[in-house]
């Protein structure tokens, strides 16, 4: 077995960040808990879970409605998030910053309101081979609608988009780009800057899927250049059910609204409605309050650490932990890119993930297994499913040891 | 640790599953997909009077749902129709339910410690679907879902 090494940056205490993480600290099946499944959620820390417990116990209301104290504190707690999501995505302006259920919502409002508006029969729409079923079929809903056409950017063996297969499939009748910055069954981390500008060069607008970049590097929506960025809340060590979208102003304002109620109307007649000014337009109904002001906690939390030093580490972690796995006779790792997040799939010759899902769960291990909602991916790997390890900054170069063992363990089980 | 759910005839049935073929002369055939795992499978019968006189299967799928059909089709020779449908109903109750195990299970009973793995329940009904599906000749691939 590989030997214990410290991999953490300068100034980052893996150990002291694992004592903000209440859910870390038990046993599974009498085995200590070894957390891999944060690509599906990222754990939460006390920070957050207080800030929702403080929303519910003292400064719980509705928001935007009222002129009492309590409405008014839960207005500015919510608002504030707001605030410190446009930061963390580097976004112009407050109202560029739209509340979602999380990223899947977004790419529907985006696809639904946007494509309803802007997209004719003929057009064309780009996703790449290596989407999650949320980066595909709101398209396709939307390309049956419409008589709109999905081209799909193909991937090599490694995992990567193939750029001079991209910039073929670009052309003047391209209205939208929509690409994953980080492949959530591969890891594969996308050029999206580059393929942002190949988009706008052939008078396409461009779709980022942030779901799995936004909780491991700095997001920069304007060095980016792109026209839209999703990402989901609970990924991010935030609670489920909130999320952002960003979309640049001029475009939001001429889109129609996603779905109509309070909150998101200026005046509304039986002749006629007003809607409300950017962001509330897309923002009916009364939102998920608590979430917002978690996520807010959240993002606080991250950029705490600072995702500078969580992407040095995750990378450690990522180096690491392929080492260590790589050693198992009959393991291949799926998703070899050569840019590539702390994401590790890999099949098992002989054995099926699920079975292999359930022997490592019985000794602490949770490890994510199927197809991860990404059937195309697992389609072009000629493989049924894979197993999963994705990793986040609260975990440790010992955790990967456990995996490895583990994974020995199922070998003999199954020898 | 986890013998209770892998017991050797499970690991033995999975890695080198009884009637694992096609059947050119079955007289009843049906799919079962498990959307979830990715698990397909192909059951074949061939029924004669109102026996089960042969049954065979093919496909991929994890150590539970591959044991779980080839122990199925072993089991199923020789049984009748209705014979079929109450094994399918008492294996369904020891995978469900606390009910004491029905002795008329036979080998079966190694799937006891399934009851105890909820996410893996659906692995080892699979099988047992798809023959409701092939008993009842339906054309549609059954799913898990």
């Amino acid at each position: 077995m590989s030997t214990l090494v410290s991999v953490a940056p300068a100034g980052f205490n893996v150990e002291r960040i694992r004592e903000d993480f209440p859910v870390l600290k038990q046993t599974i099946h009498g085995k200590p808990l070894v957390y891999l499944d944060s690509a599906a959620t990222a754990q939460k820390p006390h920070q957050v879970v207080e800030a929702i417990r403080r929303f519910h116990e003292v400064d719980c209301a509705n928001i935007h409605r009222g002129v009492h104290e309590l409405s008014q504190r839960s207005t500015a707690a919510y608002e504030e998030t707001r605030v410190k999501a446009r930061r963390f995505i580097n976004a112009k302006k407050n109202a560029e910053v739209i509340f979602v259920r999380g990223a899947t919502e977004a790419i529907n409002l985006v696809a639904s309101s946007w494509g309803r508006k802007f997209v004719k029969e003929g057009d064309e729409i780009i996703v790449s081979a290596l989407e999650h079923h949320s980066n595909i079929v709101p398209w396709q809903i939307l390309c049956e609608e419409k008589g709109v056409k999905l081209r799909v950017i193909p991937m090599n063996e490694r995992g990567e988009l193939i750029l001079e297969e991209y910039e073929k499939l670009l052309n003047p009748r391209t209205r939208m780009v929509a690409v994953a910055h980080v492949s959530n069954a591969l890891g594969t981390i996308n050029p999206v800057r580059e393929m942002i500008a190949m988009a706008h060069r052939a008078g396409a607008l461009a779709l980022i899927d942030g779901a799995q970049a936004a909780p491991h590097m700095k997001v920069d929506v304007q060095a980016l250049d792109t026209d839209f960025y999703a990402f989901s809340g609970h990924k991010v060590c935030g609670p489920t059910g909130v999320g952002i979208l960003y979309g640049k102003s001029k475009l939001l304002n001429a889109m129609p609204p996603y779905q109509g109620g309070g909150d998101m109307i200026r005046t509304v007649s039986f002749e006629k409605t007003t809607y409300n000014e950017l962001p509330y337009k897309f923002e009916a109904g009364t939102p998920n309050i608590a979430g917002g002001i978690g996520l807010g906690a959240a993002l606080d939390y991250v950029n705490g650490i600072g995702l500078d030093k969580i992407s040095a580490y995750e990378h450690e972690l990522l180096v690491y932990g392929t080492e260590a796995i790589s050693q198992i006779p009959g393991l291949r790792i799926i998703g070899t890119a050569r840019e590539k997040a702390a994401v590790l799939s890999f099949v098992i010759e002989g054995i099926h993930p699920h079975d292999i899902g359930t022997v490592l769960d019985r000794q602490g291990i949770a490890v994510r297994t199927g197809h991860h909602c990404a059937q195309p991916v697992m389609d072009w790997f000629h493989v049924p499913a894979t197993t999963r390890a994705s990793l986040a900054f609260y975990n440790t170069p010992a955790e990967l040891d456990a995996l490895a063992a583990g994974l020995r363990k199922v070998k003999e089980v199954f020898a | 640790m986890v013998d209770d759910l892998y017991q050797e005839i499970i690991i033995d049935h999975s890695k080198r599953p009884r009637n694992f073929h096609d059947m050119e002369d079955a007289n009843r055939k049906a799919e079962g997909y498990n959307p979830l795992c990715g698990d397909k499978l192909k059951l074949y019968l061939r029924i004669e009077g109102d026996m089960v006189k042969d049954a065979s299967f093919v496909g991929a799928g994890c150590a539970i749902s591959t044991a779980s059909a080839s122990l199925m089709t072993e089991s199923l020779k020789g049984k009748s129709r209705a014979e079929a449908l109450k094994l399918l109903d008492r294996f369904h109750e020891l995978l469900t339910t606390d009910s004491p195990v029905s002795q008329e299970l036979g080998k079966l009973v190694v799937f006891c410690g399934v009851r105890d793995y909820p996410a893996r329940v659906k692995c080892a009904t699979l099988a047992w679907h798809t023959l409701k599906s092939a008993l009842e000749n339906k054309e549609e691939p059954v799913t898990t879902e």
